[in-house]
């Protein structure tokens, strides 16, 4: 019996990745889920098995504040899926129009803002609503609509709605590359196959483009809801960790990060901290999966 | 025979290495404090070096955000400078806690200080001292002198006076009243409820029952800073809600607005940026004659090293920080920042001058929140922020936020259950 040969090479190309993914993504994400799972009493870590998430999700003081980071990450989501994805299909659909002119200009142009980091991103949308400096306020004016101007984000029933428009002015560009690339995959003799039997302009798109492109629509939806549950940067440079006013920005990110690291007075808890992220790994982890195997699976392909 | 020698070898190199640290010890100070690294190379250490030949000092800052982090780690790792400057209340009680701060009772020179300096460096029952007090930051209100001249406006004393004079200027309109924003919400707290509650709640005394479990957040005379903070809303500029912090000082120092509800670390700041002269005011008392306090809030402190190698060279240090010649200094050089020692030190900046006058008339107490109730879950300091700005937007009535601050402080403070 002839001795089977080890297949050295794969474990040498490998190794690097694994050992890079490892150390920077699998070991720190088992051990803040192992973080979770202790408390610090006197100086000492002791074990506490599931105490954080009990203390989490039904303790008065924390389960509020979960609640209603949760609620406002499902907003945030919401404004995505109903704002940032459509508009993005739109903008596809209209880019890869074949007469449309300056087509790469448009490309480019709404597509910068996604590279930008959100540091500036926060900072400068902050400045054009500024009631103070602001150029928001007098460009209503010019146009006679200042009575509709307010201090957005500075209002509760505003603020987060008003962020998670600024973040989809930011990442509008990522729906509409992704569309734009499957719409481009899309054979000319299907859609003129579709012209001789009589479909054409939005008929086609309808009728034969979107139901192309959903497999894509669906990868765009399962990425925003990544992205938004795991969203902190843009809130934390715009309203700071309190995430005013009143916490009514506050998501799940920037209330982990408020009781990771603590914030002002409040010491850092790294063990709630950890219970946090490990809810949000949950959620990510419950949605993802949902959508795996709940839609992409039973999804109709087409072969092109 | 060769390990034993070698042994030999080292133990002369180390006792020849002591002896030189012993003719010249040098002493390192960690701090946050990078702002101050020049004050400290160019006026403090030549200052102290001077008058003690043998003692040399190495200001080792770090940025202000990562100090309590790397100082811990430092600590832990007993790599830490000799000298630690002291944030204060929780995070340096619990490095005394942990034994890295040594006490520094048997100090005489801690008896420069008052009660009040020394609280923020202190056990819970006052029973040990850690730091030396450094520095305090006093509230008040700035204004623009030129504004009230023009409008022919006296310095208000008295509540009533203080929203009268807001109120010529808001009917004037040349002048935003007030420079306050709620978006950052720590303003509202800081600068608005820390700044004028201590004339409702007596200073110390309403600060320590509170700690004690004798007074609630519900009580009047912790409400009725909110009802007044109420009043502010209309004095504010146009959308004060996303106004933010550097809006605030903008406007303020662009001319833009007369008064500004402040902390006396602007001094500095503002004295660069404003091209008016300035003035400041105390939290208005209630009816004239009333007896006044003043928020003057314990900042920076320092403390010794717990296993520092040369404890008698570093309590050298801190004798001379407790005295009057570093307090003249290090005042002059950081106006807003103030000494806390009782011996009086001249300050010549107008402006900063005016506020330690406070000192002499007024009560001093420090920011109701932070000592020891800012501990649990959830933070008082925090809930105080969202409270104030609420309070000031009317988004809640003084009573409900008196009653949420109060059951939020109740779930975990045993004193006040």
């Amino acid at each position: 019996m002839q001795k089977p040969r080890i297949r050295w090479h794969i474990a040498v190309f490998l190794a690097p990745a694994v050992l890079i993914y490892t150390s920077v993504m699998i070991f720190p994400l088992f051990n803040t889920l192992r973080l979770a799972l202790f408390q610090k009493v006197d100086q000492e870590r002791v074990y506490v098995g599931l105490e954080n998430f009990r203390t989490l999700f039904f303790d008065p003081t924390w389960s509020e504040q979960f609640w209603n980071a949760l609620a406002n990450n499902f907003w945030f989501f919401l404004i995505h899926m109903l704002v940032q994805n459509p508009i993005g299909i739109a903008l596809a659909a209209l880019l890869s129009h074949p007469r449309l002119r300056f087509a790469a200009l448009y490309r480019s142009a709404i597509f910068i803002p996604t590279i930008l980091s959100f540091v500036i991103v926060g900072f400068a949308w902050k400045l054009i609503l500024s009631p103070i400096w602001g150029i928001a306020p007098s460009m209503m004016d010019a146009v006679g609509l200042k009575s509709l101007f307010a201090p957005w984000l500075g209002k509760e029933e505003y603020a987060l709605t008003t962020l998670a428009m600024v973040s989809v002015w930011q990442f509008v560009g990522i729906p509409m590359m992704l569309i734009y690339a499957a719409l481009l995959s899309i054979p000319e003799e299907m859609l003129e196959a579709g012209e001789i039997d009589g479909v054409t302009g939005i008929a086609a798109f309808w009728k034969i483009k979107l139901p192309l492109i959903l497999p894509s629509i669906g990868i765009i939806s399962i990425l925003t809801f990544v992205a938004n549950f795991n969203a902190f940067d843009l809130i934390y440079a715009a309203q700071g960790a309190l995430a005013g006013p009143d916490f009514s920005t506050d998501i799940l990110g920037t209330f982990m990060y408020r009781t990771f690291f603590g914030f002002q007075l409040q010491l850092g808890d790294p063990h709630m901290g950890s219970a946090i992220a490990g809810a949000m790994f949950a959620i990510i982890l419950v949605g993802v999966c949902l959508y795996l195997f709940g839609i992409q699976s039973r999804m109709r392909r087409y072969q092109l | 025979m060769k390990s034993k020698f070698m042994l030999a070898a080292l133990a002369g190199t180390a006792l020849v290495a002591t002896s030189a640290l012993a003719e010249d010890v040098t002493l390192t100070v960690e701090s946050w404090r990078n702002d101050d690294l020049t004050l400290w190379q160019d006026k403090i250490i030549p200052a102290f070096e001077a008058a003690h030949p043998g003692i040399k000092i190495n200001f080792t800052p770090s940025a202000p955000t990562e100090y309590n982090a790397v100082l811990n780690s430092k600590l832990d790792a007993g790599s830490a400078g000799d000298l630690i400057t002291c944030r204060p209340f929780d995070a340096s009680l619990a490095l005394y806690e942990a034994d890295h701060l040594a006490a520094l009772d048997d100090m005489d020179a801690m008896d420069n200080f008052s009660d009040v300096a020394k609280s923020a460096w202190q056990t819970d029952d006052g029973s040990a001292s850690f730091c030396v007090p450094m520095a305090s930051v006093i509230h008040g209100f700035i204004y623009n002198k030129e504004a009230f001249e023009e409008l022919g406006l006296e310095v208000p004393t008295t509540e009533e006076e203080f929203f009268a004079a807001l109120e010529t200027i808001k009917e004037d309109g040349t002048y935003i009243p007030m420079a306050m924003g709620t978006n950052d919400q720590w303003e509202a707290a800081t600068m608005g409820y820390n700044n004028i509650g201590p004339n409702y709640w007596n200073g110390e005394e309403g600060r320590k029952a509170l700690i004690e479990g004798e007074q609630k957040l519900t009580d009047e005379q912790w409400v009725a800073p909110f009802e007044t903070l109420a009043k502010w809303a209309d004095y504010l500029g146009d959308g004060f809600e996303a106004q933010t912090y550097p809006d605030s000082q903008n406007l303020f120092t662009l001319g833009r607005a007369a008064i500004y509800p402040a902390g006396s670390w602007e001094i500095s700041g503002f004295n660069a940026q404003a091209d008016f002269e300035m003035g400041a005011f105390k939290a208005p008392v209630k009816a004239a004659g009333d007896s006044c306090y003043i928020s003057d809030h314990t900042d920076i402190g320092i403390g010794m090293n717990a296993s520092t190698e040369h404890p008698e060279a570093a309590k050298t240090f801190l004798t001379w920080v407790a005295s009057p010649e570093f307090a003249d200094i290090f005042g002059n050089a950081l106006p807003g920042f103030f000494p806390l020692s009782n011996a009086p030190v001249d300050l010549e900046d107008p402006l900063a001058k005016e506020f330690v006058s406070w000192r002499d008339d007024c009560d001093s107490t420090i920011r109701s929140t932070y000592q020891i109730l800012s501990r649990g879950t959830p933070n008082l300091e925090n809930e105080t922020w969202g409270a104030s700005a609420a309070a000031i937007k009317g988004t809640k009535t003084p009573e409900a936020l008196g009653e949420e601050l109060q059951s939020g402080l109740e779930s975990w403070y045993a004193p006040q259950q």
